[in-house]
């Protein structure tokens, strides 16, 4: 069933690639990409992305959905296998999960780049991710500017833990190192939760009397740091920074009442990979983390 | 916790009201609890006790307060539910598409109301007449609840509901906010249901011996059903003042809710074993976890601590509820 699937994928693809390219040559390789699901616009975009760099790369890319499924990821991938690809471009389901599939890959000396998520063992040629660390600090150019370097500023944090929170709150204590004028007076963990962003920025609103700006590590904190200051009648005397650019928050945004948000680009992390894929194969070196640049949204 | 001692059924008279009073008069321990906490507080933030802190807490309390109320009826007789955050989830869903709609305000509330009762009903009925244990029956239902809540919305939120609809969580009346009287609308009538009515004995009856209500002549399933119906009701009255507080019906509204709705109940002296417990020690229960996480914020407390904090302050009013009562 899955060979099946498998099979007449990579003719189609063929046949699209070469009715594509046209005049010019046939790729060299196949590369193998496994999505985690495409029922969500960010891991399509991810795919046009890559799709779109692949015959620029002289690639002729497999694209498998494991529809969010560890088991179905697994198994399409042994498929991928044994049709002997160049190279799989995994974006796992599960870190911990796929670790199994990519040992199988490493097995069968087939390299393995990772995108988005990482895989938590097995040798990885490359990882290809937004970096969140970069994010934070651009969120932090953006208030430091904003604010002529001087001023109150608040953090609302994602869950305890995580790698992003850690890596979005880095950047943005980082990113304020450059402005001494600046004062992070209080940073607190709504966990990613709007409900609990309104809560905490309610609390904090009574503890600090002057705000200057506010930087949550999502969106959904943001818009409830946003309801929490609009209740509170102080919407002018500050202004409020997410993170992740959902729908809701973009609409925030062109109301003005978000300021801004950082955006991750899934069709630049799509390019990216295959990009790497192809130098993997012609031989070069690639650094073992890629960052994927982030931007920012404003109105 | 200790085992129910007030075994024997009382259906109705002056045998319910003297054990309330047994209980008011012992209930000390968590007040003192209270006042330590509020006491240390206002020497470690000057912010704590102004008037717009305080109002700001009993906002934010109003949410868990309700929910433990109504999870204060399923544990008086002996049950539990685990179900109200999904449900508080789905009910604000409804809430906000009916209203998005182009349904006028009253319809929609109505419409969330329902749908939170109705999910009530179905636990009742599966724990009264199924004789599923109430953990799983409102362990399916929380399930169930939750994935129709991602159905209903797609995954995604449902915002900007109206200027008039926010009143309900952001106004206010005569300067108090309006979730605060929601919350002491909420229990009083519970309260008075609970100590004035037939219904209140039966529940407490229920909770102490089942066995022996049922034999009495009670109609343990009916109100068994009722419990649980008022359980989600009062899940889907605190939706709409979660919802209406961020202008947004979220798919994950309500996430974990039932822990901090179960907490308060056990702290206000309620015992799981059911047939024992008040409605003002639930009160306070939910303004103890309130008034920690409010504090928490206040003093910027690193968020790694946050939870050990909590769990610590949690644990040591309990323990001093227990001494004060005299129990070992």
């Amino acid at each position: 069933m899955y060979r099946q699937v498998v099979a007449s994928t990579i003719v189609a693809a063929l046949a699209l690639t070469l009715g594509l390219s046209g005049a010019l040559a046939a790729p060299k390789f196949t590369v193998g990409l496994s999505i985690s699901t495409l029922n969500n616009p960010f891991f399509v975009d991810l795919r046009d992305g890559a799709q779109a760099a692949a015959a620029k790369a002289g690639v002729m890319l497999v694209i498998l959905d494991a529809q969010n499924d560890p088991a179905k990821q697994a198994s399409s991938i042994e498929d991928l296998i044994a049709k002997k690809v160049n190279l799989v471009v995994i974006n796992p389901t599960d870190s911990d999960a796929i670790v199994p599939t990519v040992k199988k890959l490493n097995a069968a000396k087939i390299p393995v780049i990772t995108v988005d998520r990482g895989a938590s063992g097995g040798d990885i040629v490359a990882h290809i991710a937004s970096d969140n660390v970069a994010g934070g600090v651009m969120a932090a150019e953006y208030v430091g500017k904003r604010l002529n370097g001087k001023g109150t500023v608040i953090m609302l944090e994602g869950i305890a833990g995580t790698s992003a929170a850690r890596d979005r709150g880095k950047g943005f204590r980082d990113g304020l190192k450059k402005y001494p004028g600046i004062t992070l007076a209080a940073s607190q963990t709504a966990d990613f939760d709007r409900a609990k962003g309104l809560q905490v920025m309610e609390n904090i609103l009574q503890a600090q009397k002057k705000i200057d700006a506010v930087f949550a590590q999502n969106d959904e904190m943001a818009l409830g740091a946003v309801q929490a200051i609009g209740a509170a009648k102080r919407d002018k005397e500050t202004f409020v920074v997410g993170f992740d650019a959902i729908a809701d928050a973009l609409k925030a945004v062109q109301e003005g009442k978000l300021a801004a948000t950082v955006a991750q680009q899934p069709r630049e992390m799509g390019r990216l990979a295959v990009e790497a894929a192809a130098k993997a194969l012609g031989g070069q070196k690639l650094p073992k983390f890629t960052p994927v640049p982030l931007k920012l949204v404003t109105k | 916790m200790q085992p129910a001692t007030d075994a024997a059924p009382r259906p109705a008279g002056r045998g319910a009201s003297s054990v309330d009073l047994r209980m008011r008069v012992q209930r000390f321990g968590l007040p003192a609890a209270m006042v330590l906490l509020m006491a240390a507080l206002t020497v470690l933030s000057p912010s704590f006790l102004t008037v717009g802190n305080l109002l700001n807490v009993t906002r934010q309390v109003s949410i868990n307060a309700i929910m433990a109320a109504g999870m204060t009826f399923v544990i008086l007789t002996g049950g539990i539910d685990l179900s109200v955050g999904s449900v508080l989830a789905i009910a604000g869903a409804v809430l906000a598409g009916v209203l998005k709609g182009g349904a006028p305000l009253a319809v929609a509330l109505l419409a969330g109301l329902a749908v939170g009762t109705g999910f009530g009903a179905v636990n009742g009925i599966a724990v009264a007449y199924g004789n599923v244990a109430p953990f799983i029956a409102t362990l399916a239902t929380l399930t169930i609840a939750r994935g129709l809540t991602l159905v209903y919305t797609d995954g995604r939120p449902i915002s900007d509901l109206g200027a008039a609809f926010s009143w309900l969580g952001t106004g206010d009346a005569a300067g108090i906010p309006v979730p605060a009287i929601i919350t002491l609308l909420v229990f009083a009538a519970a309260t008075i249901m609970l100590t004035q009515m037939v219904v209140g004995r039966y529940i407490y009856a229920i909770g102490g011996n089942e066995e022996a209500t049922r034999l009495s002549g009670v109609g343990v399933r009916r109100y068994k059903i009722l419990a649980y119906a008022i359980s989600g009701f009062l899940s889907a009255v605190a939706a709409v003042i979660l919802t209406s507080r961020l202008d947004s019906a979220q798919p994950t509204a309500g996430l974990g809710y039932e822990l901090d709705a179960i907490a308060a109940v056990v702290l206000g002296g309620t015992t799981l074993a059911g047939g024992e417990g008040t409605m003002a020690g639930t009160l306070l229960g939910a303004f103890l976890i309130g008034i920690l996480n409010n504090g928490l914020n206040l003093l910027n407390v690193s968020s790694f601590y946050q939870q050990v904090v909590k769990g610590l302050v949690i644990l040591l009013a309990v323990l001093l509820d227990q001494k004060l009562r005299g129990r070992r």
